[in-house]
């Protein structure tokens, strides 16, 4: 806050001392649940919760097993890899077909915009268990469940209204009289969106993928519904190991999403920024 | 420019319609994407919840002779001759047990009556089975005597059907006194305001949690709000079962929470928090708090600080001049939150199902236990369909309020 | 700039193919077995999963399951078939077999035991009785209390879980009517030979939830038979159910405090089965007629479960003779496989609603 000036009395202190600390407090409660994971994920013992070995910081409290167990078992090998590739997969449908519709509706000559819109974001809005029921039904009837191609289709369903969020927000303002000089130029249309629209809207759609790709690899009611053993993904598998047998190598996976998820976020930020500079908007 | 022939009127008109078409192409190719691997899925459940041939296939004959029953008694004699011989072949094809599953949908307990039935008339042979089929089935159990019974078989016989919603609504349809509450057991409305209720209850906790904070943050400068906003987009950037399973860590029994507790002498027994709605609800306010708190920090980075200070130095008490002047203005932006938090949070699945309990479950849950463990399709498609609607009333008030493309993605 | 984006995508698209391929080169012949996990999980992965992968070059996709026919009634009725092999408990099994969820499996594919009997004559008859599958290993539910934290007073009978006032604290059982519903009547002096007989009347059921409902605040429900161990073990229950197997291994490996109340035992067998329309039905028989030899039957000992041959008892495990369910037999009665197949789904509904009131 800024400082208070002198006209204010005692009580605005208590309170602007009160909105301050009850912030802190909302703010530990978003991180502290994610921080404690980590050292419990260094857990010698085959437990959640920190031993006194671990509180007094002996070091033989602390150990890397869940990790090679992580690492050796065959089952978390291949949901790891089948995270990447059905979220890689539905990423790269997703962003094509995302980026195409929001440079349409973006278009101030679009026909019928509001009710589209709205119809491309409903997978972000309609509840996963319905989704998940419906295509259960529906790609069993065409073969399409307990294969990747199913799996990969519904994520990239899913994963479309960010994509579409994330560029449209770029397109925010975009001067359409540059396509038309560019056209009036002779070039080629294709040439004009690699030339002109692609620079302007990459990081919103690199952000975007990113945002497909998060969607797909942390989606799980789907995939509960619809894979078979073949497909099982990293949530997939800390889903029934939460159910069936808790033990630390989900805490040892949890840890190295969290790093993931930094990483995502810093890209974002970086990319954000990125896109603010080059449509000369205040960062 | 009145002055435009009709030629150019129609030129006009046509590049007019061919920027439409070009525009509306680029979105086609989604569209169709969409339209296939989501909605028409959806189409699909919808479609189910309504038809359902499953009985009019099994026993096609019988329905056939009920046509002339009168549903006054029990149907005559040739009716559940005919009933005892399908039953028969169905024993032999393994399908009576499909059967028992359809009747005891329409009359409870029917179950266990079908199987024990089916294993008896499924020894009769040849004549027997023409000759004693019908009184098998009558001393096999006392229940085949009773109308309601034939006329719920009759009933489940229908292709087209609206008795799941019936059943979602805990409602039933009565020979002599048409729709009825249910007799027996009535949970889902019950589930649908528990569900609402603490769908509400998360709301108003990110709410108040939220609002101060996003206020705090708006008040400080660019770069230090920037920061403390990472701690904010961080949670809401990780893996949802991630934040699960820190829950699960956290509040179970002697979990984080409970050790610490006992470790500082607050309490000698643990407290029960998890598979609680008390877990429930806490572990969901977590995950969505960001949902409310990016909306009313971007709607409060835009307020003029200056609009308060101007009040309070002109005398207004601050809670006053706060509710007059400044809460009005971050409305949009708490609106835009609380809908959105309430959206997710109404078809919540996950986090109900694994550190809810038997207590913290939601509609959500149900609908998979239809789909998983009960195998009544049927009515989760039912179910969900009324979910849909409520969902899609919600999300039209939230694009007419707030836009569905103002949705803040951090 | 463009270009940089390009090269993006094929690197993308690049790794995605690499991605693909090696995963078909997994799904080259595999099959998908499905058992309980834990340490029974771990006696059939040693005994039977890994040698039959040794030798026949198969992979073997081992998947947990947690009881009940509805996981195979949605894949069949879907027609979305993920399962091949399925370690069936016979309580479910009747059920799953009279509804066509299974396939026949023919008893000509057993190979003769370790000492020369023909198969049919070195199964326990048990075994071999239902058509759909092929006994794999008695066992029994039973339940145990941890010496720690029991106190002074011991739990000893059936009645003794249903008594808070002898022994207070919390229970553990598996969310399901099955046993539970047989526990409880006889823990409200039912004779065990009548447990069915009283079972199959609706007053009968009245009874059995009344007595649930006596201990109902103090049940703390389960999924999987291998959460269990963990609940007794960090005090989540002081008397908890599970499978006798469950119990003994924690008792035999981690040296853990257990002890094992046979009163009023439920032994059941569990069977091999397989998913009806499975596409590698021919490779699951020959997976169930390996995992079937006396050998890897007479392994099942590694976790207190009988062997269903005869020819099994020499090679087993002597110290595990006295932890068998047969030695308690006296004690239990027998699971009411066809009862469960007429009965499962409306006490299954009673039972659903009976724990949301």
């Amino acid at each position: 806050m800024t400082k208070a000036p002198a006209y204010f009395g005692f009580w605005y202190r208590l309170g602007s001392w009160l909105l301050k600390s009850t912030s802190w407090l909302v703010l530990f409660f978003l991180i502290m649940p994610i921080l404690v994971i980590i050292p419990l994920s260094f857990n010698t013992e085959p437990f959640f919760s920190f031993t006194k070995g671990m509180l007094t910081f002996q070091p033989e409290a602390y150990s890397l097993r869940w990790y090679s167990a992580i690492f050796s078992d065959p089952k978390w090998i291949l949901a790891i890899q089948n995270s990447f590739f059905i979220g890689i997969c539905a990423t790269i449908i997703a962003t094509a077909l995302g980026t195409c519709a929001a440079v349409g509706l973006a278009r101030d000559d679009m026909p019928a915009r509001r009710l589209i819109t709205a119809l491309l974001l409903s997978p972000m809005i309609v509840p996963l268990i319905i989704t998940a029921a419906g295509m259960f039904f529906f790609y069993s009837d065409l073969g399409l469940a307990g294969n990747y191609l199913g799996v990969i289709l519904a994520h990239a369903a899913l994963g479309t209204p960010f994509v579409i969020i994330t560029v449209t927000a770029t397109l925010a303002g975009f001067d359409y009289s540059l396509v038309r000089a560019g056209l009036n130029l002779g070039a080629r249309p294709v040439r004009v969106f690699w030339d002109i629209i692609m620079p302007l809207i990459r990081p919103g759609v690199i952000s975007g993928a990113l945002f497909a790709f998060i969607t797909s690899f942390d989606e799980v009611v789907v995939i509960l519904f619809m894979a078979g053993p073949q497909q099982r993904t990293i949530p997939r598998q800390m889903f029934s190991g939460l159910r069936e047998q808790i033990n630390p190598s989900i805490l040892a996976i949890a840890t190295l999403l969290i790093i993931l998820s930094i990483i995502m976020l810093v890209t974002i930020e970086l990319l954000r920024r990125r896109s603010a500079r080059l449509r000369g908007v205040e960062a | 420019m009145s002055s435009l022939t009709t030629t150019e009127a129609r030129q006009a008109a046509s590049a007019q319609r061919k920027k439409r078409i070009t525009a509306f192409m680029f979105v086609v190719p989604l569209l169709v994407f969409i339209l296939l691997t989501f909605v028409a899925p959806i189409a699909s459940m919808l479609w189910r919840s309504v038809h359902h041939p499953t009985v009019a296939e099994l026993i096609p004959h019988t329905l056939e002779a009920l046509k002339d029953w009168d549903g006054k008694a029990v149907p005559d004699q040739h009716t559940l001759q005919i009933f005892a011989v399908e039953l028969n072949g169905l024993a032999k094809e393994r399908l009576s047990g499909k059967l028992a599953e359809e009747f005891n949908r329409a009359y409870t307990g029917m179950s266990s009556v079908v199987k024990s039935t089916a294993r008896k008339v499924a020894k009769l042979k040849g004549d027997d089975l023409r000759d004693k089929g019908a009184q098998t089935l009558l001393d096999a159990n006392p229940k085949w005597q009773r109308t309601d019974l034939w006329y719920a078989i009759q009933r489940a016989g229908e292709k087209y059907t609206y008795d799941y919603y019936l059943t979602a609504l805990d409602l039933e349809l009565k020979p002599d006194t048409g729709i009825q509450v249910r007799e027996e057991t009535q949970i889902y409305l019950q589930l649908y305001s528990k569900t609402l209720t603490m769908a509400l209850v998360i709301t108003l906790l990110c709410a108040a949690l939220g609002y101060p904070l996003s206020y705090y943050l708006a008040g400080l400068s660019e770069n230090r709000a920037n920061l403390l906003l990472v701690l904010v987009l961080l949670p809401f950037w990780t893996s949802l079962l991630v934040r699960t399973t820190a829950w699960i860590a956290l509040l179970q029994t002697n979990g984080v929470i409970n050790s610490f507790l006992m470790g500082v002498g607050l309490t000698n027994e643990p407290f029960e928090m998890l598979y609680t709605s008390f877990a429930t609800v806490v572990a969901m306010t977590h995950i969505l708090l960001p949902f409310m708190i990016l909306p009313l920090y971007s709607v409060m980075r835009g307020i003029d600080p200056s609009y308060m200070r101007a009040a309070l130095s002109l005398g207004d008490k601050p809670i006053p001049a706060f509710a007059k002047i400044y809460l009005p203005m971050t409305l949009p932006g708490l609106s835009a939150g609380a809908l959105l938090v309430f959206i997710i949070s109404v078809g919540y699945y996950i986090t109900p199902a694994l550190v809810g309990g038997t207590d913290g479950q939601m509609i959500s849950n149900i609908i998979a236990f239809h789909m998983q463990r009960s195998n009544n399709w049927e009515l989760a498609a039912a179910l969900g369909s009324l979910l849909l609607a409520l969902i899609l009333l919600l999300y039209w008030l939230y694009d007419r309020f707030v836009g569905a493309s103002n949705i803040k993605l951090g | 700039m463009a270009r940089s984006l390009s090269t993006g995508i094929s690197a993308f698209a690049l790794a995605a193919a690499m991605g693909l391929a090696s995963l078909g080169a997994h799904a080259e012949e595999s099959l998908t077995v499905v058992s309980w996990g834990g340490s029974y999980g771990a006696a059939q992965k040693n005994h039977m999963i890994d040698p039959f992968q040794k030798d026949t070059g198969v992979k073997v996709l081992f998947e947990d399951y947690s009881g009940g026919v509805a996981e195979m009634k949605a894949q069949v009725e879907s027609g979305n078939i993920q399962w091949d092999v399925v370690d069936v408990e016979v309580i479910d099994l009747e059920r799953a077999c009279s509804e066509g969820l299974l396939e026949t499996i023919p008893h000509d594919i057993l190979p003769a035991g370790a000492d020369g009997t023909p198969a049919e004559k070195d199964f326990i008859p048990d075994a071999l009785s239902n058509e759909c599958a092929i006994g794999n290993i008695v066992w029994s539910v039973v339940y145990a209390y941890n010496e720690k934290t029991i106190g002074n007073t011991k739990a000893t009978s059936i009645a003794d879980f249903f008594d808070t006032a002898k022994i207070p604290g919390k229970r553990a059982m598996r969310k399901r009517p099955q046993v539970n519903m047989e526990w409880a009547l006889m823990a409200d002096g039912v004779a065990p030979k009548d447990v069915y007989e009283v079972l199959a009347t609706p007053e009968g059921q009245e009874r059995a939830f009344k007595k649930l409902d006596t201990i109902k605040k103090d049940i703390v429900w389960f999924d999987s038979w291998s959460q269990a161990p963990q609940l007794l073990n960090d005090g989540g229950a002081v008397l908890v159910q599970s499978a006798n197997g469950r119990f003994y291994d924690s008792i035999r490996k981690e040296g853990k405090p257990f002890v094992i109340v046979w009163d009023g035992h439920v032994y059941d067998l569990d069977a091999w089965a397989v998913l009806k329309g499975s596409p590698k039905k021919d490779l699951a028989f020959k997976f169930i007629a390996y995992a079937t030899q006396s050998k890897p039957l007479a392994g099942m000992s590694d976790v207190a479960y009988g062997p269903t041959r005869k020819s099994s008892t020499p090679m087993m495990d002597p110290a595990a003779a006295p932890h068998l369910p047969t030695a308690h037999l006296d004690k239990g009665i027998r699971a009411g496989s066809e009862f469960w197949a007429d009965y499962g789904e409306s006490l299954g509904e009673k039972f659903n609603e009976w724990l949301l009131k």
